[in-house]
């Protein structure tokens, strides 16, 4: 596989989110409002991103038996670490993701990258893929929290975009959407979408 | 070196913690004290928000130090304690834990931009998944509550966790805690259930009755101890 696919395939064919389906637990639980989605989004493309490329460095040394326990060290030391910053330099963000943060530890995308491609490739195209992979991850959390606040609460990262006007009118903000189960129903409706555009996607 | 035999793996895993463990407390030393501002800060904000007052995040300091003229440290017998600790820093917490007679407790003296004189006292409980804490203020004859403000770590979105809204804080404001010259604490009942005899009240959150209750036994344990001190203001008055 060229750096290239490594890189760009996690954006749309190899989706972890709506083709893997892994890490739907913080696409529920983030999304409520953009800017908790996009910090969690960087927070999981930084982490993801350097473990993938210290576990690249060391996976020569890793005894075989231990091999989980040592990617889960390195995942959750630098978990720990971005949680840490948030906590220095974003509090009001980082009260508001509170265990989420702490749970990018159990995120599966995490593993699934480091078992899958970390462990047997070289550190750059690690980084690739670890980046790629979070980007993806991102580029759904993005969306869903783009709806969800828009129609939950008619702002966009805190700012009113729904004119005051709509409301006048009998315009009403879908409480259903703030909601866990309504992200179940946007990731679905962008799965749908999505695979309408990839037909090898869909099963037979 | 064999690297699947025991002694490596051994080796591999003391180094590995080893190297981890000093990354993480490198990061939480360098972090603390910027982590400390960030909490006192946000303590600031919860205190001035029971006075009713919302600034924005970059002057919160300086309302706090323009505002609140005054913090002491009271006992239950409504005295001032003079050695003991800085009022900001008791953690109200563990102290919420000790017996009535036995609590040292903070009051911070507002004085807000109209001249008049609130108490803000601070309460600590538990809800339904973890802990709740709160600020009332009082008006200066201690009898009636001035404004509120209650936080939660992990109550229920949309039901428990409606207790830091305003709309559920609000409805402490004109509530009386000295009631003929005896504390009397402010009941939470649920919504439509006839409220207690005596005693003034506030409606519960509908579907977080735990988290409600919790907020009634908090305020019942938390500012009784300050009943003497309240009825001290009273008679001053």
């Amino acid at each position: 596989m060229s750096n290239k696919s490594v890189f760009f395939n996690p954006f749309s064919k190899n989706n972890p989110v709506i083709v893997q389906i892994l890490g739907i637990c913080s696409v529920l639980a983030v999304t409520v409002k953009l800017e908790p989605a996009i910090v969690m989004s960087l927070s999981v493309i930084a982490v993801l991103a350097f473990s993938n490329v210290i576990i690249s460095l060391i996976r020569n040394t890793i005894p075989t038996n231990i091999r989980i326990i040592v990617q889960l060290v390195v995942v959750a030391g630098l978990v720990v670490i971005v949680s840490q910053l948030l906590e220095a330099y974003a509090y009001d963000v980082s009260k508001q993701l509170s265990v989420f943060i702490g749970l990018i530890i159990t995120n599966c995308i995490l593993m699934g990258r480091l078992e899958a491609f970390a462990m047997a490739n070289k550190p750059w195209p690690s980084f690739l893929d670890g980046v790629g992979n979070g980007i993806g991850y991102a580029i759904i959390l993005v969306i869903v929290g783009f709806f969800r606040e828009l129609l939950g609460s008619g702002t966009l990262l805190g700012y009113q975009v729904v004119p005051d006007c709509f409301y006048e009118a009998g315009y009403v903000n879908n409480g259903l959407m703030i909601l866990p189960p309504m992200a179940l129903v946007t990731v679905a409706c962008i799965i749908w979408v999505h695979r309408s555009f990839n037909r090898d996607l869909q099963e037979k | 070196m064999n690297k699947q035999s025991n002694t490596y793996t051994i080796i591999y895993i003391i180094v590995m913690v080893v190297v981890v463990g000093a990354a993480l407390a490198f990061t939480s030393i360098s972090l603390k004290d910027r982590q400390k501002a960030n909490a006192d800060a946000d303590k600031m904000r919860q205190l001035l928000a029971s006075v009713n007052i919302e600034v924005p995040k970059e002057r919160i300091a300086e309302e706090y130090d323009k505002l609140i003229t005054n913090s002491f440290v009271v006992d239950s017998e409504g005295n001032i304690v003079n050695d003991a600790q800085d009022a900001f820093s008791i953690n109200v917490a563990v102290q919420s834990k000790e017996a009535a007679d036995k609590r040292l407790m903070p009051v911070y003296e507002c004085t807000l931009p109209d001249g008049s004189v609130k108490y803000i006292l601070s309460m600590y409980g538990a809800g339904l998944w973890g802990p709740i804490w709160g600020y009332a203020s009082v008006d200066a004859d201690g009898t009636t509550v001035y404004g509120a403000y209650f936080a939660h770590q992990g109550e229920t979105p949309g039901l428990g966790a409606e207790i830091e809204k305003p709309k559920f804080s609000d409805q402490f404001q004109g509530k009386r805690l000295i009631i003929d010259g005896r504390f009397s604490p402010i009941a939470v009942v649920k919504p439509g259930m006839p409220a207690p005899e005596g005693e003034d009240y506030v409606d519960g959150v509908s579907g977080g009755t735990i988290t409600s209750k919790g907020v009634g036994a908090m305020i019942e344990n938390c500012l009784a101890p300050y009943g003497n001190f309240l009825k001290s203001l009273a008679v001053n008055k």
